[in-house]
């Protein structure tokens, strides 16, 4: 069975400072980690690989600056296989759209998947777009939301996915990309050897021309959407804070403010 | 889609489930109401599903000129593949201008498949749509990085100009029933329904009653809890108040609770009428998910708590006194309502 595995480096989480000119991300090399999200893509990948006995490859792919690379080092310290950096200027300021297509780009050039993961959402960016849409430029289903991988054959899957409300099963054909939320799995922590492999590894870099890709699809001038407006929402409400009151005159309180709100 | 010369009216995606339709198509219905009428153009609502046609009326009553519906018995159930390929052939058929979506599994499933085939923009999860003045284009307002920056993203060039709209950041409008509409029943050839997927079964989430993002109230508790038994505390508030029960991620780690109930940036984003947050900290990464709440009232030991800073109301305070108190002056509370 092929596998694959879509990734992405992101900053990490609370040191996020944007350009508001721009409305781009100014990250540095420090602060950059692999989307905790797609930990559990990387683990439900190898588990499907320990399940099926070695009669499974796991190919990691990412799309980002070259620093990126070290995501894609990550997910095969985690039991991958071999990666791909797609990495090339022209691919700078892309959106949800254009991204999906260039990694759609990726997955044809190397021959295509039996299986193609990915997470729930990227924790920067945050749309959860780029699974189904990459599923929508292979024309291939999308189960969105897998809690849980129930059956796997050679050409069929049945999943769990977890929707409002609860879960739903469902049966697809392979070819399918699956994206999967948290509650999937338990991701492993790398041992030693793992980590010795993936340092060792090459990662071969694949840009715009090598996968053929159509020039005005991709980087800010091929993306549909345009980030115009960049701003700080104000978090801090200044509301009434209740202290060295006792219990009695607390609960009171609230049950006052909670009236004066409509919610008693 | 770019070329083709007249995109007209907004329109929004209905949904239904077991062919009752769900309220988040009433939400959109008011969001879409006021795009159509500052661009001055008629609002239309999509439906697919199965059973649907004697309901459709009440999208109009919500605010729609026009239905557009899809009944099927293969639709009652959603299919990417099949709900994908119908609302393809009715973009390109009436060329909408704007087309909303609600943000839950279904909406992010479908449209950015929907936006792929059509190739055109999507952007996630708004929470603020307006119209631009001078040039007519959609302002698309959306919180990301943890909620740490508010983007507003415009698709200057292609159409439709698609959105998901985050669930409950609005309330239907009222109904009325004398408000007229016309209802539109599109059939499509067999092979149309034909889907590469099955859909089994559905289980309910045994442990919350009501859908955590479709919640008026939601009560969370934290660390703070200390132990699985008392969160019970957190359930027992819940179901008084009539809410879901929402929690940190920690809660989740340590197993006092499954994590369909975590609240924040790797859980699930809600924005009740009220949270009230028990026993947590207010991390960046938990604020992510609730902070747009209406309103927000915590309990907390640590008067230097960073959940404080966004609360409406704030108690310092042992919650191992204040909730069992508060649980018991709710009940009474409710009998004396009872009672008269
Ligand atoms: C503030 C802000 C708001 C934005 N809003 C929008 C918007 O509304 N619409 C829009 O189209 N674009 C938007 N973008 C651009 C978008 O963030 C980028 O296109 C981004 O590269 C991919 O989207 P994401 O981070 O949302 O990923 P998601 O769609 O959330 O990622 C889901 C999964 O797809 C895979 N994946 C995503 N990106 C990559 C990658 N580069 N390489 C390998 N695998 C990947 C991973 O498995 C990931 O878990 C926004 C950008 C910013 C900075
Ligand atoms: C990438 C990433 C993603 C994350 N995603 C999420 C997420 O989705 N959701 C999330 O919640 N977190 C998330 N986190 C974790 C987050 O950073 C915090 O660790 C977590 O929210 C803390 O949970 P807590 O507030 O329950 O625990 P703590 O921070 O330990 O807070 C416990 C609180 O309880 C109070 N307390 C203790 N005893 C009492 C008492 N007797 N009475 C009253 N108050 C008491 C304490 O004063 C303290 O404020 C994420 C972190 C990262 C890095």
């Amino acid at each position: 069975m092929r596998i694959c595995v879509l990734v992405k480096q992101v900053p990490a989480t609370d040191k996020v400072k944007m350009d508001e000119k721009t409305g781009t991300m100014i990250r540095t090399e420090m602060e950059a980690e692999l989307n905790p999200l797609d930990m559990y893509a990387v683990e439900e990948a190898v588990r499907v690989k320990e399940r099926l006995g070695g009669n499974a490859r796991i190919t990691v792919i990412s799309m980002g600056p070259l620093m990126a690379v070290d995501a894609v080092k990550d997910a095969i310290s985690m039991g991958c296989d071999e990666g791909y950096l797609l990495s090339d200027k022209l691919l700078a300021g892309s959106d949800t759209w254009a991204t999906a297509y260039a990694l759609s780009g990726a997955i044809r050039y190397l021959g295509g998947f039996d299986l193609i993961f990915c997470g729930e959402r990227a924790t920067d960016g945050e749309t959860g777009q780029v699974g189904p849409s990459v599923a929508s430029w292979l024309n291939i289903p999308a189960l969105t939301y897998v809690s849980k991988i129930e059956r796997l054959e050679e050409r069929y899957i049945r999943v769990r996915r977890a929707v409002e409300g609860g879960y739903e099963v469902v049966e697809t054909e392979l070819p399918v990309l699956l994206s999967v939320v948290k509650e999937i799995n338990e991701p492993r922590l790398p041992n030693l050897a793992g980590k010795l492999r993936a340092k060792e590894m090459q990662i071969p870099v694949l840009t715009v021309d090598d996968l053929n890709l159509n020039r005005s699809f991709v980087g800010l001038e091929g993306s549909p959407t345009r980030v115009v407006k960049i701003f700080y929402p104000k978090l801090s409400r200044n509301g009434k804070i209740i202290s060295g009151k006792n219990p009695e005159e607390a609960v009171d309180e609230l049950i006052s403010f909670l009236e004066s709100k409509g919610i008693l | 889609m770019i070329g083709k010369e007249v995109f007209k009216g907004v329109w929004t995606l209905g949904e239904q489930r077991d062919g009752e339709i769900s309220s988040v198509s009433y939400e959109l219905l008011s969001w879409g109401r006021e795009l159509a009428d500052k661009l001055n153009v008629e609002l239309s609502s999509v439906i697919i599903g199965y059973g649907l046609k004697e309901k459709v009326k009440e999208l109009i009553y919500r605010g729609a000129d026009k239905v557009y519906v899809v009944d099927h018995p293969s639709l009652v159930h959603f299919k990417p593949d099949v709900y994908s390929r119908i609302l393809e052939a009715l973009v390109k058929e009436f060329s909408p201008e704007i087309f909303i979506a609600s943000a839950t599994t279904m909406g992010r499933t479908i449209m950015p498949i929907l936006a792929t085939r059509i190739g055109t923009g999507l952007t996630a999860d708004c929470t603020g749509l307006d119209i631009e003045p001078e040039t007519g284009l959609l302002l698309q307002t959306r919180p990301a990085i943890g909620g740490n920056v508010m983007a507003t993203i415009k698709t200057p060039k292609h159409k439709p100009q698609m959105a998901t709209v985050r669930p409950r950041s609005r309330k239907p409008l009222s109904k009325d029933t004398s408000r007229k509409g016309e209802v539109i029943v599109k059939e499509y050839p067999e092979e149309f329904y034909l889907s590469k997927f099955k859909i089994l079964d559905f289980v309910k989430d045994e442990t919350s009653q009501t859908p955590l993002q479709e919640a008026d109230i939601v009560v969370a508790g934290g660390k703070g809890l200390k132990g699985e038994r008392n969160f019970r505390l957190i359930h027992e508030l819940a179901q008084l108040l009539g809410g879901a029960v929402g929690a940190s991620r920690s809660a989740v780690d340590m197993g006092w609770i499954s994590y369909p109930h975590q609240v924040g940036l790797s859980g699930k984003t809600v924005a009740p009428k009220l949270y009230f947050a028990i026993g947590i900290s207010g991390a960046v990464q938990h604020l992510a998910g609730m902070s747009s709440s209406e309103t927000i009232v915590a309990i907390n030991s640590d008067p230097e708590a960073n959940i404080f800073k966004v609360c409406d109301l704030g108690i310092v305070g042992d919650l191992f006194e204040i909730v069992p108190l508060l649980i018991e002056r709710l009940r009474e509370y409710k009998e004396g309502k009872k009672n008269g």
